[in-house]
């Protein structure tokens, strides 16, 4: 087991140039803003005084890539900068939306997997027939509706019409919070589940007629212990590539999700930086944001290795 | 006796086979003119948009806000009194053009670098791809929503946040293609007949790698207007009063408990450009790779 992830360390040193190409990308965001950024981040009616402040504090006065490299001596530390808006520093910010933004996603791909693998199974063992026809139409559906709209659509059935989950918010205790968590990660496992239902789908039909599972049926195997023993994590496998670069879309979604819902995550806490002009923490959400991205791809990697025994990637990463 | 006709048969029905996969004219091709009928619905509506629609999309009538579909507004009135129905007309118009519009950067872009790096390979082909895993690491939206921030609102912003961020899909599509396209027997004759590499990538494996390219247009361009429509709801993209999907959904969420119409019908519609859209990608996917159909 170990021996097949020796891969992981030339992974990890494979992700170097990424994370320090993203770095570099979110540090010259902040270069692309027109004009001065110290304006623009403030607004037309600064004060010179607060401008020059900013110029110091966001070492304009430098040279770009003296500039660049306080950012990342300082990103070393942890070191995010200070919020505009808040006046405090943005790590403290960010990690207190982490939580809301990964119990979120975690709830989203749980949900996600228990609408994704029955529907795929149904269509996956009559293929062409009524049923299968069905859970096309889904996919079809799912994957033609705007993410935030499914939102607002659960909202007028599950909320208004129903009374049986919250409007928004997120609640004060663990219990509470998986209540108000409900319709935001629904709305999330909805949108991601085409695809994986797709994906899930064509492999089971492959598995189905394979000879081990042949064999099997030979030997008296059958329903669901044959879909689950056999079947099911064989064709998990290339679905859970799929679901790991869907994360990073879904990441993506869920920021607007809990704009919806008013979930107190990284996506709210960006999106009203953005109203706010509130620089430092815009590129320290999207940075946060895209490390994750790279790790879930680590992450990726490693399961895949592991459900498959066949599976080598040290040449391909060697390369 | 029954022989020769079996064989016949079988020699018929061989050939209706062959018909049906290689000479169906395009026309004949169920999901294609599908998605010719929806999409071409849906853009005649948003030329016609003058022309059609019942009242001017922006102005407002205080008087007669919030008022319920009736025969003098089909689909009701928003909370100043503009005309739903004009203004999902109108929509029609800033969100088809951008959606479309959107695809040409990212498409060129990403087919010539993918096209080059899968062609030359070596130190262009390494540099290109490291940049793609650059911004493959931003999620999609997240990189829109900070683009579109930093370059300013408007128009202009959305086709650049749109192209910086999905160039690489189609970089991507089109390196894989030319991989695989670059070790066939006919690029080799034509490398061995003395043919530029120029001339190569142009005449010979861009035809062929490319409708890959133009079959993942079609589900970019739902992307894309997914895209301008949650920019429209975050406020963040096309400035109002401008009609736009988006953000029409934006104000009816105000009104879900009273007018869930407002918020419903708009959303509607982007499911029925999906559709189309969609419908046309798996006919054009039928017709330009017709050995790859499952």
């Amino acid at each position: 087991m170990f021996q097949r992830l020796r891969f992981v360390p030339a992974r990890l040193l494979q992700a170097v140039p990424v994370i320090f190409g993203v770095t570099l990308l979110v540090f010259f965001m902040a270069h692309l803003l027109p004009g001065d950024p110290a304006v623009a981040i403030l607004g037309e009616h600064a004060t010179a005084a607060r401008v020059t402040e900013l110029r110091k504090q966001l070492g304009l006065d430098q040279p770009i890539w003296t500039q660049y490299f306080l950012f990342l001596g300082r990103l070393l530390q942890g070191d995010l900068g200070t919020s505009l808006t808040y006046q405090q520093p943005v790590s403290g910010l960010v990690l207190g939306a982490i939580p809301v933004t990964l119990s979120l996603l975690f709830f989203a791909v749980v949900l996600c997997l228990v609408i994704s693998i029955p529907l795929a199974g149904i269509a996956a063992t009559a293929p062409g027939k009524g049923r299968d026809l069905g859970v096309r139409i889904y996919t079809l559906l799912g994957q033609g509706m705007p993410q935030f709209w499914v939102g607002i659509m659960l909202i007028l059935l599950f909320a208004v019409n129903l009374r049986i989950f919250p409007v928004g918010g997120f609640g004060d205790t663990p219990l509470d919070h998986i209540y108000y968590l409900a319709l935001p990660a629904l709305t999330m496992a909805i949108a991601m589940s085409p695809t994986i239902i797709r994906s899930l789908r064509s492999s089971t039909i492959n598995v189905l007629g394979s000879e081990y599972v042949a064999t099997a049926r030979s030997k008296g195997a059958g329903g669901m212990p044959l879909f689950r023993g056999h079947v099911l994590r064989n064709a998990a496998i290339p679905t859970v590539s799929i679901l790991g670069v869907n994360l990073g879309y879904l990441v993506g979604g869920s920021l607007v999700i809990e704009k919806v819902f008013a979930l107190p995550g990284l996506g709210s806490l960006m999106i009203n930086a953005i109203f706010t002009r509130d620089f430092p923490t815009i590129q320290a959400v999207a940075l946060f944001v895209a490390l994750f991205v790279v790790i879930v791809g680590i992450l990726t990697d490693v399961v895949y290795t592991l459900l498959d025994p066949r599976v080598d990637l040290s040449s391909k990463v060697a390369a | 006796m029954s022989a020769p006709t079996a064989v016949l048969d079988g020699f018929q029905t061989r050939r209706r086979a062959a018909r049906s996969r290689v000479l169906k004219p395009w026309y004949r091709n169920g999901s294609l003119m599908a998605g010719i009928g929806v999409i071409g619905f849906l853009v005649l509506v948003a030329i016609l948009a003058p022309v059609i629609a019942p009242y001017d999309p922006i102005k407002q009538d205080l008087q007669n806000a919030l008022a319920s579909p009736g025969a003098a507004h089909w689909l009701g009135t928003d909370k100043y009194g503009r005309d739903v129905l004009s203004r999902l007309i109108w929509g029609a118009r800033v969100d088809l053009r951008i959606g479309f519009l959107a695809v040409i950067i990212p498409f060129v872009v990403g087919s010539v670098l993918g096209g080059l790096a899968g062609y030359f390979g070596g130190w262009f082909d390494t540099i290109v791809m490291r940049i793609v895993d650059i911004f493959f690491a931003f999620p999609f939206y997240v990189m829109v929503i900070v683009l579109v921030f930093v370059l300013g609102s408007g128009e202009a912003s959305i086709y650049l946040a749109i192209a910086a961020v999905s160039w690489v899909s189609y970089a991507k599509i089109v390196r894989g293609e030319v991989l695989v396209a670059k070790k066939q027997d006919w690029v080799t004759a034509a490398k061995l007949g003395g043919m530029s590499d120029a001339r190569i990538l142009t005449r010979h494996i861009g035809p062929n790698v490319l409708s890959q390219a133009i079959i993942y247009g079609t589900s970019d361009v739902v992307m894309d207007i997914m895209a301008i429509v949650t920019l429209g709801y975050l406020g963040l993209g096309i400035a109002p009063p401008t009609p736009e999907w988006g953000s029409m959904i934006l104000d009816g969420q105000e009104f879900i408990t009273t007018h869930w119409m407002q918020a419903t019908i708009p959303g509607l519609v982007v499911v029925l450009v999906s559709l189309g859209m969609s419908w046309l990608g798996d006919g054009l996917s039928d017709l330009l790779n017709p050995e790859r159909r499952k």
